[in-house]
């Protein structure tokens, strides 16, 4: 049953080399990245205040950023940018993008004018530095603290959180079956799950932000090519591994380094920026809640993304020879299920999930290389909560996962919100370690 | 290509503090994993824990240098209670994500602005070493080495770093040869067979736990006396990820192994870095820029753990029948 480790080496080879390949065609398309610059750099409306002696269009060095709550752009704020006696602002465009130019390489401190923010807004970081000394252009990323409660009461706050965490938990309910069913199958614990998240997110911005395909055709392109990647990883690394019958713990420590390679080659390809994909969408509101079109086409997607997966397992032959796979793979094997290639499809299937999640992400929110690991964490406390190894238990944590980083941004610090999720989690596992939904058996 | 410089950069590397601290957090993982076959992903916290109690009880508290150094050990401590008590008694993997979810909370709750007061929010804490570097017994100067030349405060540092390694390294070797060890590694290979033997396993992981989380409080906190800064954005996963890398390279169920395993890591990471930037200088990788140097070597420290763990789990020193994961 052991294959020789000569073989392995090939597939591992087989494996870096297509990357390799997909690498080098993906750089070949990719416009050059300081296009986002350039750009910037013409609805620059610095306005010198005092102090510069120059004329600051011949200044080189640049702080800029963008100003966006939750995806969408905020704009008409005044950002300040001092340094000394030095003083210049810029006020976000439609997009909420600001640039300053700056006549020196130095330290500069930021700052929002909190006056013209837009009611009910409030920075989490009003104060930032800017360090034009080692690049000309220095971003400086503002974050939005969530709305205050002078303007909008608390129950409707409550109400516009809720159905932002029922999005985002439906966003996290498909990739945590992807995570699900593969536990299910082979009991690997994924740690590069999240990266097939961030590939849909990175695809999408490439064929349809970069390339201008049409949205659907991009979207349904990005979710094929991560499909094509779930089935490349099993057959080059996941399957001779299995056939080498490598413990389940080291295959885990396996997946983390393979999650550092493949999360490496994204910033090698891709930089290390945050880019917008769709520029948010038109908002929709209903009652207290002020959604975009595009969030409700995500949702809607989502909802019968989950149905398909549902109907797949409980109606179909492959979906309930998985489940039966799930249960007892050995049994399985013995009533004639080719157990191997069940487990291809769960491959498949669970990374073309993951690659739609992170094809919906990508849109109502952004995409950057650490998109899909930033939310590992939330996605491995969803399958745990609702039971390892079960899909519908997966869904249900993903909800309570949702609910819990959304609502709680109204009781704690914006940026505490997914930690928020991780001690939800730990205190669950102290009072229900076998998850919401889980079997007591599956404890060891 | 200057070979002498990347030989004497590499060379330092044996010495680095950033090795002794890495060497001490792969120790107590080491005691986690090695010894009693505990999966530990939230060795960044501990680590975490032990920087942020030192500067804490030494800025905010005022305390002295031993105060801080117990002040840190005793956070990590108290950390390792908190997540053992749930998850001690359930399967290995449940300690893995509970542990990596606890450290990555701890490492938002550093970060944030909110608590600035205690923690110095994104900007962290600072100048915190006054007391320590007090005790410095080498006078002002410059110390060359041979290879390379130091500062009196970067001999200090990398005295009391890698004297710890010394005496944590024969508390190890002792503890695990007692019967305390061998009951340790009894549980590592089979849990129910300790059990019937009449000891409680609960309480021999939790002092695993306790006593390994603490040696990795004593690297974040070499860690950040170095620079006598500590910021959030050190502990993040990543930090934990390259402590196992160290871990596995030497050998998990070693004592020599996570000391070797940490010179070996630094070196390469070392090595590569000024190699590669040698040459991206001289014009040989066209398509390379030079803050790409630094990623290509994180992509090779992947590849580097996934290959180690698929060929050759043992690490360097590791004896193969005794490191068969379980799972």
């Amino acid at each position: 049953m052991f294959l020789p480790k000569r073989k392995i080496s090939r597939a591992l080879a087989f494996l870096f080399a297509t990357l390799a390949l997909a690498a080098t065609a993906i750089s070949v398309s990719t416009p050059a990245s300081a296009a986002g610059v350039d750009t910037a750099k013409n609805h620059s409306s610095a306005v010198v205040l005092s102090g510069a002696s120059s004329d600051p269009s011949t200044w080189e060095y640049s702080i800029g950023g963008a100003l966006k709550l939750n995806g969408k752009p905020v704009k008409g704020v005044t950002v300040v940018a001092t340094n000394g006696n030095f003083s210049a602002k810029s006020v976000s465009d439609v997009d909420g993008k600001w640039l300053i130019a700056v006549p020196d390489a130095a330290i500069y401190k930021v700052s929002i004018d909190k006056a013209t923010l837009p009611a009910g807004m409030a920075i989490a970081n009003p104060l930032m530095e800017a360090d034009t000394t080692s690049f000309s252009f220095a971003p400086v990323l503002f974050k939005f603290a969530g709305q205050t409660i002078q303007t909008v009461s608390f129950g409707d706050q409550l109400v516009g959180r809720l159905f932002s965490g029922l999005n985002f938990g439906l966003l996290l309910a498909i990739a945590s079956i992807g995570i699900s069913l593969i536990f299910g199958t082979t009991g690997l614990s994924n740690f590069a799950h999240g990266e097939m998240v961030t590939l849909g997110a990175l695809m999408m911005w490439l064929l349809h932000a970069s390339m201008g395909w049409p949205v659907i055709l991009a979207g349904i392109v990005a979710v094929l090519v991560t499909g094509a990647f779930g089935w490349v990883q099993d057959a080059a690394l996941w399957r001779p591994l299995r056939k080498r019958r490598m413990g389940l713990n080291q295959m885990m420590i396996v997946s983390i380094g393979f999650s550092i390679v493949v999360r490496y080659v994204y910033l090698l390809l891709f930089d290390g920026d945050t880019k917008d994909i769709a520029g948010g969408g038109n908002v929709i509101k209903f009652g207290p809640v002020s959604t975009t079109d595009l969030t409700l086409w995500g949702m809607l997607i989502s909802v019968v993304a989950l149905g398909g997966v549902a109907l797949f397992l409980t109606r179909t032959r492959i979906g309930k020879a998985t489940r039966a796979v799930s249960d007892n793979a050995a049994l399985a094997s013995a009533t004639g299920i080719d157990v191997e290639q069940i487990i291809r499809i769960v491959w498949v299937t669970a990374a073309a999930l993951t690659g739609l999640a992170g094809v919906l992400y990508g849109l109502e929110l952004q995409a950057n290389w650490l998109t899909g690991f930033d939310i590992l964490l939330l996605l491995f406390a969803s399958v745990t909560l609702g039971g390892l190894g079960t899909a519908l238990g997966a869904t249900v944590g993903a909800l309570i996962i949702g609910m819990v980083v959304e609502v709680s941004s109204l009781f704690i610090p914006n940026e505490l919100r997914y930690a928020a999720a991780l001690v939800i989690l730990i205190v669950i596992l102290i009072w229900r370690p076998q998850g919401v939904l889980g079997k007591k058996q599956r404890l060891g | 290509m200057d070979f002498v410089q990347i030989f004497n950069l590499t060379a330092g590397e044996l010495i680095g503090v950033f090795t002794a601290a890495y060497a001490l957090c792969a120790l107590g993982l080491a005691m986690h994993f090695g010894y009693t076959g505990l999966l530990n992903f939230g060795q960044a916290g501990f680590a975490a824990l032990g920087a942020y109690g030192y500067a804490f009880a030494a800025l905010k508290l005022g305390w002295n240098m031993w105060g801080s150094f117990g002040f840190g050990m005793l956070c990590a401590a108290v950390f390792a209670l908190v997540l053992g008590i749930p998850t001690l008694r359930l399967r290995a993997d449940y300690l893995a994500i509970v542990t990596i979810a606890a450290a990555q909370a701890l490492y938002f709750f550093f970060g944030t602005e909110k608590y600035a007061a205690f923690t110095g929010g994104s900007n962290g804490l600072s100048e915190f070493g006054g007391d320590f570097y007090g005790y410095n017994p080498f006078p002002v100067g410059r110390y060359d080495l041979g290879i390379i030349t130091l500062s009196e405060k970067e001999i200090w540092i990398r005295v009391v770093s890698w004297g710890l390694v010394a005496v944590v390294a024969v508390l190890l070797l002792i503890l695990t040869r007692s019967p305390w060890g061998r009951t340790l590694k009894g549980i590592r290979e089979d849990e129910d067979a300790v059990r019937s033997l009449g000891k409680n396993v609960f309480v021999y992981k939790m002092q695993s736990l306790v006593l390994g989380g603490v040696i990795g409080s004593l690297g974040g906190m070499v860690f950040v006396l170095s620079s006598q800064t500590n910021q959030a954005s050190t502990w993040v996963s990543n930090f934990t990820f390259m402590t196992w890398t160290v871990l596995l390279l030497g050998g998990a169920a070693t004592i020599l192994g996570p000391i070797v395993g940490s010179a070996v890591f630094f070196m390469f990471l070392m090595f590569t870095q000024a190699f590669l930037e040698g040459l991206v200088n001289i014009g040989a990788l066209p398509f390379l820029s030079i803050a790409q140097v630094g990623q290509i070597r994180y992509l090779l420290v992947g590849l580097f753990l996934m290959l180690l763990v698929i060929f050759r789990p043992q690490g360097f020193f590791g004896n193969k029948k005794e490191l068969q994961f379980n799972g």
